[in-house]
């Protein structure tokens, strides 16, 4: 399953770090950032609950980051 | 301006008001260096902040740890050697601050422009009720099948097709055509476009998501999640390049003075220090990193302006490498649909013999049948027309009026007794229709499918950017094939094929382009081209509004038919590409200039940081050309 999310994010930099990160994520098959369109598009793996996944995957991105945001 | 943008504005000002006064105060010692730490804090806190963060998350090689490093470092050189100068630290914080500003602010302004380019997906639908009373409701909850109304000056929301009401529609925002199209009752039309002056009742036939407009916004939004060759070289060279610029700053501060103490015993400590944190401000590959994927971004957008979706930077990349274009016949070139283009009667005049013909061909759904009645427009007459038969291969033959009349080509004449005459004005690109009575040859009507206009322009068009090849494959009979390829004056051509030899005459050519360096592109229509779009490098599919299925296929979609917008399609890539390499080689020139500047001592810190924010300035400004839509004139 596919979904998409609105984001904030500085620059372009951390916006392709926040992607690994988002990648590595647990329950996240793939993820993609569009920093010009401040999207982040993620799949998710069978099954799993696409909130808390976000969840984890704001956490994760913060470290990266403070300042970034996942609306979800 | 955004919250953020105004508030980091006003540290600025704050800070470099405060450096500026400080000097017009007689401090000296410990008071001094707290002073001077206050401008420093106020512009930097984020930076010192986000830096230990990062250490502590195990994320060291990033910008503000690289800046906090290099102005902590300049404070300390500056008490330690009692100068008390502490405006270069603030200074360099000062201008790295508005870098990122001026970064911001440029990229946000990309970001509007583009998204006004996408501006086309209404976020409301008028419904109608059983009632007949209008309800504003959110477009994706309206079912398909449903009837929607759209009043003057708003945008269609979802495809549909028209109930009743007559209008003009503006379609600019879609094909990049600025001409009106006329709709009326039963006309099938496609959401982004707007509607300029009647009501119009529309029934839907989509859901929103998967209206054309949904779809547009989708594609391009999609668009960057394949990286191009430039994205992936830059992520990997920014990944490189951060260390290996701090190990090479480790390595300046250390070497040097080791290598002179042993040598005649002054280290200069100091002086290789500086020079050393010098380098890790100029150290973040920012410009380059945000330049290159904001140029991709732009040349999408301003491509969809001119009616040309261009699936992600990849296919920028290989659209601009273009060397040789396939044009798959009917419907790319042509505009597939048969017209009387000549008329040669024996003994009639020339109306008489149509209006026999049509007559013959009253029942037929064929597409020459389908022509042969559009020219003559009053077939529905009083004349009988009994026992109509399809010969197949042959043609048509009927009692029209009593008399035995056949339509067909030679062999019919030749089985109903008549005598075809050979005409010399007869090899057109058409197909002749011999007409007899009762035995009789009574003279042809030639049918042919229409180059359309512009084909021409487009193919010189073409030529001029520096294509090799153009070629065009057809079903069609060799005849034609000719007869087209000679008009459109097309380097080579392909006839009778099945799609299955088209496929296999794709690969051919493939084979024959230098790979890496030059690329082909075919353009079909989509639907039934689909495996050779898929095949080719760039795959183009024309006159596509509407067509979803089209839109999946394809990694180019020309929205309207116009054959003449491949080549602007290529320009756009082209001038897209040019602008990444200027970026790409202008921002790693100056990059490794100032590191060069700097490790000889030439450059100061100021001058490094103020070179590398005006660099990046300078790209970000560059790559928002590319959102530019002055190409899309042919």
């Amino acid at each position: 399953m596919k979904k998409s999310y609105k984001i904030d994010v500085d620059c372009p930099n951390c916006a392709a770090r926040m992607e690994e990160v988002a990648k590595k994520t647990e329950g996240v098959i793939d993820a993609v950032v569009n920093f010009i369109a401040l999207k982040m598009k993620v799949e998710f793996a069978e099954g799993v609950d696409e909130k808390e996944v976000m969840e984890l995957v704001r956490r994760n991105c913060r470290k990266i980051d403070s300042d970034c945001e996942i609306f979800v | 301006m955004t919250r953020k943008q105004k508030k980091n504005l006003t540290r600025i000002v704050v800070a470099a008001i405060m450096t500026f006064s400080f000097h017009f105060l007689p401090l000296t010692g410990a008071p001094r260096f707290l002073c001077y730490l206050l401008p420093y804090l106020v512009v930097g806190y984020d930076v010192l902040l986000k830096a230990a963060r990062g250490l502590r998350n195990g994320q060291p090689f990033d910008e503000n740890l690289l800046m906090t490093v290099a102005t902590l470092g300049a404070i300390a050189l500056a008490v330690f050697s009692g100068s008390g100068d502490y405006d270069e630290a603030i200074a360099v914080m000062l201008f790295y601050q508005v870098g990122e500003w001026f970064q911001s602010c440029a990229v946000s302004r990309s970001r509007r422009s583009v998204s006004e380019l996408m501006d086309i997906c209404p976020d409301y639908a008028n419904a109608e009720t059983e009632s007949g009373a209008l309800e504003r409701v959110d477009p994706s909850d309206v079912e398909t099948g449903s009837v929607i109304v759209i009043k003057p000056g708003e945008r269609v929301p979802i495809d549909g097709v028209v109930v009743s009401g007559e209008s003009t529609l503006n379609l600019a925002a879609l094909t990049g055509e600025s001409t009106p199209r006329k709709v009326q009752s039963g006309d099938e039309i496609v959401s982004g476009s707007i509607n300029q002056l009647g009501v119009l009742r529309v029934r839907t036939t989509k859901e929103f998501g998967e209206s054309t407009a949904s779809k547009i916004l989708e594609l391009i939004e999609d668009a960057g999640a394949k990286k191009s060759r430039s994205e992936a070289f830059i992520t990997r060279f920014a990944r490189v390049y951060t260390p290996i610029v701090v190990f090479a700053a480790i390595a300046l501060a250390l070497l040097p003075p080791v290598i002179m103490l042993a040598v005649d015993g002054a280290p200069a400590w100091r002086v290789w220090s500086y020079r050393a944190l010098t380098f890790l401000v100029v150290s973040c590959p920012c410009a380059l990193v945000v330049s290159v994927p904001l140029a991709f971004f732009a040349g999408i957008g301003g491509a969809s302006r001119a009616g040309v979706l261009i699936k992600g930077s990849p296919v920028i990349e290989a659209l601009a490498k273009t060397r040789t274009v396939v044009f798959d016949k009917t419907g790319t070139l042509t505009r597939g649909v048969f017209e009387v283009v000549a008329v040669h009667p024996d003994e009639f005049d020339e109306t008489e013999l149509l209006h026999l013909t049509a007559h013959v061909e009253r029942y037929s759904p064929h597409p020459i049948a389908v022509a042969l009645r559009a020219a003559y427009f009053r077939e529905n007459d009083g004349c009988s027309v009994e026992r109509v038969e399809e010969l197949s291969g042959r043609g048509v033959r009927a009692v029209v009026n009593g008399h035995t009349v056949c339509a067909g080509n030679i062999k019919l004449m030749s089985e109903s007794g008549a005598a075809p005459r050979a005409c010399l004005d007869c090899h057109g690109a058409g197909v002749a229709i011999h007409v007899s009575e009762d035995g009789r040859y009574l003279g042809h009507v030639v049918v042919s499918d229409v180059v359309k206009t512009g084909a021409k322009d487009a193919i010189a068009a073409l030529r001029r950017l520096g294509v090799k090849r153009t070629v065009m494959l057809t079903g069609d009979s060799e005849r034609i094939a000719e007869i087209v390829a000679q008009e459109l004056n097309l380097d080579e051509y392909h006839a009778e094929l099945l799609p299955s030899g088209k496929v296999a005459k794709v690969e051919e050519l493939l084979a024959r382009e230098n790979r890496g360096t030059e690329t082909l592109a075919f353009v079909g229509d989509g639907i039934n081209d689909a495996p050779v779009i898929t095949r080719a490098d760039v795959g183009i599919a024309m006159g596509a509004i509407g067509s979803a299925a089209a839109i999946e296929a394809a990694d180019v979609v020309l929205m309207d038919d116009d054959p003449g917008k491949i080549a602007v399609a290529i320009r756009i890539a082209r001038r897209c590409m040019r602008i990444v390499v200027e970026n790409v080689w202008f921002t790693i020139g100056v990059k490794v200039l100032c590191l060069l500047l700097t490790a000889t001592g030439l450059v100061g810190m100021w001058s490094a940081v103020f070179a590398d924010v005006g660099v990046m300035i300078l790209a970000v400004l560059n790559s928002a050309r590319a959102l530019s839509t002055r190409l899309s004139v042919v």
